[in-house]
């Protein structure tokens, strides 16, 4: 009689693991796709990634591209707008189910959230005229470079550049700028964000870009473990890469394409 | 207060600070010398007798007394390229400050050509020299002594004026702080050696002005 409770106990106790390994909890990704709305974190407050429009709609490059996922996905959309500070929270505590706001990677992030391939560029780099031949640190040889004094371009330049380039340093972004415009510079140390600012009334002065020094892509941010949206996100960027869509993106907000080394992800 | 104060990291930046103290003293030597002659011509052209040129330098002088230096610069640098015509932040610099002390003097040198008595420059003329020679050899020197202490000042003021050619890529000394400032953060050392330095350069400026009043104008020691 004991012998027989034993290895009835044994049989339960295997059938109930059986039965709990079949007890999954649903996937973020079907919750979603039940739900059949996507709820994206977006910012407010930085142009051209996200900012308010006069009609007081959310209007930026993140939002298209939480459109453009909304869209494929075949997915409403709701827009939550968020800050640098709380855009993690909010997803830890999925109020979002995705974070789509400029948001760069480092390891401290990594450990709280999952990251996505990079959809978007923001770079630090050395921009030009067209005309300008340069495309490595080496090609600054003889000629002079602007830049903001005490900012990290200012930092990683003086370690890059050859001992016969002149580096120009100004107090701040807009004396640096003016130095570019009017020529009192070949070239700038800049964001990628500031020379869109400027490419629109820069005339002839049109910068381009040369070489990167800092590059520090946007990332869209899931929740730790949401492992099937994640890759559902991911394939979307493969495609919108491939396609050209996240590059139709990338000129309509950032009047540049997208780097090589985001599209050869 | 617990702020521990590094005053050997500076020592690191020795090479900066020796450039931005030469090239402040030389753009102040180059400044002084041409804006007090700028001044001068100024003067004469407005004490003198030839009204449209007095109305010209007098619309000179107004403009640049009456806006702020660091405009001035930032159209001569920024501005003027747009009109084809583009100076090296240097250039800009030593311009702009040539400009600015041109107007203060000719205004003060004036004052002390005004203060000549008329008695003087009959005599002159009844000796038979001419308008030139009165000008220089009768009139001006004393017009100078006059006001000589200030037209130093005017010159110091000026020195100390340069700091703002930081602002246009000069490396002069004010640019030499900052851009320690920008390595270090240690803003409390680097502006109080910095501004030691300057203080070092004014006092050194108002000794030599006053040896070359001893020997130029020797019948005003007793003042």
């Amino acid at each position: 009689m004991k012998r027989f409770t034993k290895s009835a106990l044994k049989v339960l106790g295997v059938a109930c693991l059986t039965l709990a390994s079949t007890l999954t909890v649903a996937s973020q990704l079907e919750t979603v796709q039940e739900r059949g709305t996507l709820k994206v974190a977006v910012p407010q407050d930085f142009p051209p990634f996200g900012s308010v429009g006069p009609d007081l709609q959310p209007v930026g490059y993140d939002i298209d591209t939480a459109k453009y996922l909304a869209n494929e996905m075949d997915l409403k959309l709701e827009l939550v707008p968020v800050t640098s500070a709380n855009r993690i929270p909010y997803l830890q505590t999925r109020k979002v189910d995705l974070v789509i706001s400029s948001m760069g990677k480092n390891p401290e992030r990594e450990k709280a959230i999952d990251f996505s391939m990079a959809y978007a560029p923001f770079f630090l780099g050395v921009f030009g005229t067209e005309s300008a031949t340069v495309s490595s640190p080496a090609d600054l040889s003889g000629k002079v470079v602007g830049v903001t004094r005490g900012s990290v371009e200012d930092l990683e330049l003086s370690k890059l550049a050859p001992e016969d380039a002149t580096i120009r340093r100004f107090e701040d972004n807009n004396t640096t700028i003016s130095a570019y415009l009017s020529g009192q510079v070949d070239l700038i140390a800049t964001g990628n964000l500031v020379v869109a600012k400027i490419a629109e009334n820069a005339g002839d002065r049109k910068p381009v870009s040369k070489f990167m020094i800092k590059d520090s892509p946007c990332y869209i941010g899931v929740h730790k473990g949401d492992d099937a949206l994640l890759a559902k996100v991911n394939s979307l960027i493969s495609k919108g890469l491939s396609d050209g869509s996240l590059d139709k993106l990338s000129m309509t907000w950032l009047k540049a394409e997208l780097p090589a080394e985001l599209k050869a992800q | 207060m617990d702020y521990t104060f590094n005053f050997a990291e500076l020592l690191n930046y020795k090479s900066e600070m020796l450039e931005g103290l030469v090239t402040t003293i030389l753009l102040t030597v180059f400044t002084t010398v041409l804006g007090c002659l700028l001044g001068t011509l100024g003067a004469a052209a407005r004490a003198g007798k030839t009204t449209w040129l007095s109305r010209v330098v007098g619309l000179y002088v107004e403009l640049v007394r009456n806006t702020p230096f660091i405009v001035q610069l930032f159209f001569i640098f920024f501005g003027l390229p747009s009109l084809g015509i583009k100076l090296s932040a240097m250039e800009a610099g030593l311009l702009a400050m040539v400009i600015n002390l041109g107007a203060y003097s000719t205004e003060i040198i004036r004052a002390g050509i005004e203060a000549t008595p008329k008695g003087l420059v009959e005599a002159a003329k009844t000796l038979g020299l001419t308008r030139v020679q009165i000008f220089t050899r009768v009139v001006l020197p004393p017009a100078i002594a006059r006001i000589y202490p200030a037209l130093t000042s005017q010159c110091i003021i000026v020195m100390l004026g340069s700091a703002v050619l930081s602002q246009i890529s000069v490396e002069e000394l004010t640019f030499a702080a900052n851009f320690i400032q920008s390595r270090n953060f240690l803003s409390f050392e680097t502006y109080f050696v910095i501004t030691l330095l300057y203080l070092v350069i004014a006092i050194g400026m108002r000794q030599i002005f006053k040896l070359i009043g001893y020997v130029a104008f020797p019948n005003l020691r007793a003042r």
